[in-house]
């Protein structure tokens, strides 16, 4: 009995980490985009920010959840531009021009957001179709009941968000075009050393633009997830340091979708225990205060930002605008 | 010195390359002035000249990098513009880069392939770039693993990569700017054979280098630049290195250091087991020792990285290490409050770093300031206690200038608009004046034109000949050979072999260099 309890308690945290996951599995392959041709994106966080607002106006105007991720993904492929036009072709400093976007998508969607619904920089909450609903996969019902398995299915992979299992498809995805394609190839190597790429012939910058552009695309697919499906409006700052939190994944995974995936998942359960357990009882004698358990994923964020899980070598011209050489 | 034999043969087909009257300017400097080229098909072609004449430009231009101002150029007869790299790789034009343009985590095939794909997907590439990588290593002795990584390879080995990289894009030209800057005598041995070879199956071949032996050894023809201008192509044949270098520098050169006998005398620097190991704790000197007496210059002789850097650096009170090093019979400390630079100045050692630029100099400040750097607490310098004496300072430096051969003789110049040799012209009048008891000099005449070579290696014999003692530290074999008077040959943060100058050749120490054990003749 109490062993079924224990199960049911598991299968509650899977599901929650998987759906908590989804933002910082997206974010963290943008930035794994953005990162690998060369470009640092600390403005994650702005994307994610600026596309939740749009989508949630999108949605709510359209009636239509997919208009939503739509209008996100334009937003937040905007920011991206700006980002490259600022650090690609006028070789600015990629960490300022990431951070003026994130503030100014925390401004920006309060102050516009007042305007439009005067309610403190809230959206009007999505309904129906303007929101993503679950979907059961086939089978889900049939085997429910047996052991283990059933309510695994049932509960964990099935029941999800249409952009949960397209989040997890982006992950092998990533890979493959990033190792197995031509595509790929070129934009590792822009981000290794731009040089080998220029010598042969080919645009370091038009590979580049390509890199930030799909790092929008990932993140606004986030921010509209944020604001369309894990809750039904958007709220000020909703991102809550998620972008940051995808950055320190990112180095945590050392650049590798994969391994991305599994530190996305580990920020995801941390997120989940703190919401399902906020008070943790050490054996009766105390317990673990909420605001503790609340700061998990940030206190591994530091940790790992801190240099204490193993080396983490970056791209070696991340960071670096291509100049030719004379 | 016009041969009519060369140029008959010059003219008798098609040139592989014909420049005509390419020009190029950046801003006010004109590093290229109308000039015009011919290379024809299966030759080997040598490019020298001193640093800035314009070599690398022109190539820059060939490979597409710059376009020129003015000026056509011909590919097998036919006018063909090259506006930008792809069309050179077009032209069937490859350049093998001085600083390797490779990607270190990618391996062989993945940099082969690099910007030559066949399609959207890697995998018809890869297979069909292995089935041609072992087809050239049988053909041009270019073995390299193809499912290596770049950083997990010898530089003589990348080389091959970058070779590889042109002869995969079909390249029948293929420039090489400065190969062997970073090989083994043995790896640019194998790397001319190379070439020989190439030229033999009908490669035309560009080969730009400094080192005139180089030339005699490996080319068909040769041009000399200086200024801009090609101001000779001549039959290699025909010229010898002395005749190349007058050309080079518009004047008559001693290539060989004059020099008498060392007269040594006690023991001035005596190092025993030094250890140093870098930040991500890899031992870069593995307990080495030697000593340098009164009088005599001891070359380090090795190839790039093997330490010589971490043994300048220690000694000249850059970074710490352990072990013993004593001066004059005074043990230094080398951790403590006393193993900076000024106790190392204050104990009689002179420093003459390897990168004059970022440890010799401030590139922005003025001749004068750096002309005081180190010793600037020197109380002639001081007009008060609080205030330094600037006019002394500017009028010590004039005397510099002129004692050797700083030109522009302008102290107020900032250090960056001076020539490489008159860079390293200014950290030597700086260190030598000091009348040290030993002078630490890393490569003296790095990027360093030929009239200038001469000069400082005067200095440093002069500096011997007056009873000091000097640790000289040069990739350059040639220039350890000829200044030194004894050799100790570094590999992998220990010392090899040690010899007596005389006493051995290049060809011994070449196989120190590449870490073989050789017993002292």
């Amino acid at each position: 009995m109490e062993l079924t309890e224990t199960f049911l308690q598991l299968i509650l945290t899977l599901d929650m980490t998987v759906r908590l996951s989804v933002v910082l599995i997206l974010a963290c392959l943008a930035g794994l985009f953005s990162e690998r041709a060369g470009i640092v994106d600390i403005g994650l966080e702005g994307k994610m920010l600026i596309a939740a607002f749009f989508s949630a106006v999108a949605a709510y105007h359209s009636g239509n959840a997919w208009i939503g991720v739509l209008a996100g993904i334009a937003a937040s492929m905007t920011f991206a531009l700006i980002h490259g036009i600022a650090s690609i072709a006028y070789r600015g400093n990629q960490l300022i021009s990431g951070v003026a976007l994130n503030f100014l998508a925390s401004g920006l969607t309060v102050v516009i957001g007042n305007a439009w619904y005067k309610e403190g920089g809230r959206t009007p909450p999505l309904a129906g179709e303007a929101r993503f609903s679950e979907i059961t996969l086939p089978f889900a019902d049939l085997i429910r009941d047996l052991p283990v398995i059933g309510p695994l299915y049932a509960d964990v992979i099935s029941g999800q968000k249409a952009i949960v299992y397209l989040a997890f498809l982006v992950v092998p995805l990533t890979w493959w075009v990033l190792f197995r394609t031509r595509f790929g190839l070129r934009l590792r190597a822009v981000g290794e050393n731009p040089a080998s790429v220029d010598t042969a012939g080919i645009s370091v910058n038009r590979q580049r633009y390509a890199a930030v552009l799909i790092a929008g695309v990932l993140c606004g697919i986030a921010g509209a997830y944020l604001a369309t499906s894990q809750a039904a409006s958007f709220g000020r700052e909703m991102t809550a340091g998620r972008g940051y939190i995808a950055l320190a994944a990112l180095i945590f995974a050392k650049w590798r979708p994969f391994y991305a995936l599994m530190a996305c998942l580990l920020f995801g359960l941390l997120e989940a225990i703190s919401n399902l357990y906020p008070n943790i009882d050490v054996f009766g004698i105390f317990s673990i205060p909420v605001q503790f358990t609340q700061a998990l994923p940030y206190i591994l964020t530091v940790v790992i930002l801190a240099g204490f899980i193993g080396k983490a070598i970056p791209p070696k011209a991340s960071g670096e605008p291509y100049i030719k050489e004379r | 010195m016009a041969n009519d034999s060369v140029l008959g043969r010059l003219t008798d087909a098609a040139p592989a390359i014909e420049l005509r009257g390419i020009t190029k300017s950046f801003g006010a400097v004109e590093a290229n002035k109308n000039i015009s080229l011919k290379v024809s098909k299966g030759t080997i072609h040598g490019i020298v000249g001193e640093n800035g004449a314009g070599k690398s430009t022109l190539m820059s231009i060939l490979y597409g990098f710059y376009k020129a101002d003015a000026g056509e150029i011909f590919i097998n007869g036919r006018k063909t513009p090259i506006p930008d790299s792809q069309a050179a790789i077009a032209a069937g034009i490859g350049m093998v880069h001085q600083h390797f343009k490779l990607v270190e985590n990618f391996t062989v095939l993945e940099n082969v392939i690099l910007g030559a794909e066949d399609g959207a997907l890697l995998k018809p590439s890869l297979a069909k770039a292995r089935a041609v990588l072992v087809d050239l290593a049988r053909e041009y002795e270019l073995e390299v693993d193809p499912d290596q990584t770049i950083e997990n390879l010898s530089v003589g080995h990348q080389q091959r990569v970058e070779i590889l990289k042109a002869l995969y894009r079909q390249a029948d030209i293929l420039i090489l700017d400065e190969p062997t800057g970073v090989l083994t005598p043995s790896e640019a041995e194998h790397l001319f054979r190379i070439l020989k070879n190439l030229r033999d199956q009908g490669k035309t071949l560009i080969l730009i280098t400094h080192k005139l032996k180089e030339i005699m050894n490996a080319t068909d023809t040769v041009s000399v630049m200086r200024r801009g201008e090609m101001t000779a192509t001549v039959k290699t044949a025909d010229t010898s290195p002395g005749e190349l270098a007058e050309l080079m520098v518009g004047r008559k050169v001693l290539l060989r250091v004059d020099k008498k006998p060392a007269a040594t005398g006690k023991t001035v620097l005596e190092v025993r087991d030094l250890k140093v190991k870098d930040s991500a704790g890899v031992e870069r000197l593995k307990g080495i020792s030697f000593e340098v007496c009164a009088g005599e210059i001891l070359g380090i002789a090795g190839v790039a990285g093997n330490g010589q850097s971490e043994l300048l650096e220690v000694l000249g009170g850059i970074a710490s290490a352990s072990g013993s090093v004593r001066i004059n019979d005074h043990q230094l400390d080398l951790t403590g409050r006393y193993s900076d630079g000024q106790s190392r100045r204050a104990r009689g050692i002179s420093h003459v770093p390897e990168d004059r630029q970022r440890l010799g100099l401030i590139m922005d400040f003025m001749a004068w300031e750096n002309a005081c750097f180190g010793y600037h607490h020197d109380p002639k310098y001081q007009k008060n206690p609080l205030m330094m004496d600037n006019g002394a300072i500017l009028a010590d430096t004039e005397q510099k200038m002129q004692r050797f051969d700083i030109r522009p003789p302008n102290p107020r110049l900032p250090a960056h608009s001076f020539s490489g040799g008159n860079q390293q012209k200014i950290v030597l009048a700086r260190e030598i004046e000091r009348n040290p008891d030993i002078l630490l000099v890393g490569q003296p005449t790095r990027g360093v034109d030929i009239g200038a070579i001469e000069f400082i290696h005067q200095q440093i014999v002069a500096l011997r000949d007056a009873g000091k003692a000097i640790l000289l530290v040069s990739v350059e074999l040639d220039e350890i050979l000829s200044l030194s008077d004894r050799v100790a040959v570094m590999f992998d943060g220990r010392i090899q072999g040690e010899r007596i100058t005389a006493e051995t050749d290049e060809k011994e120490l070449g196989l120190l260099m590449a870490g073989m054990n050789v017993e002292a003749a």
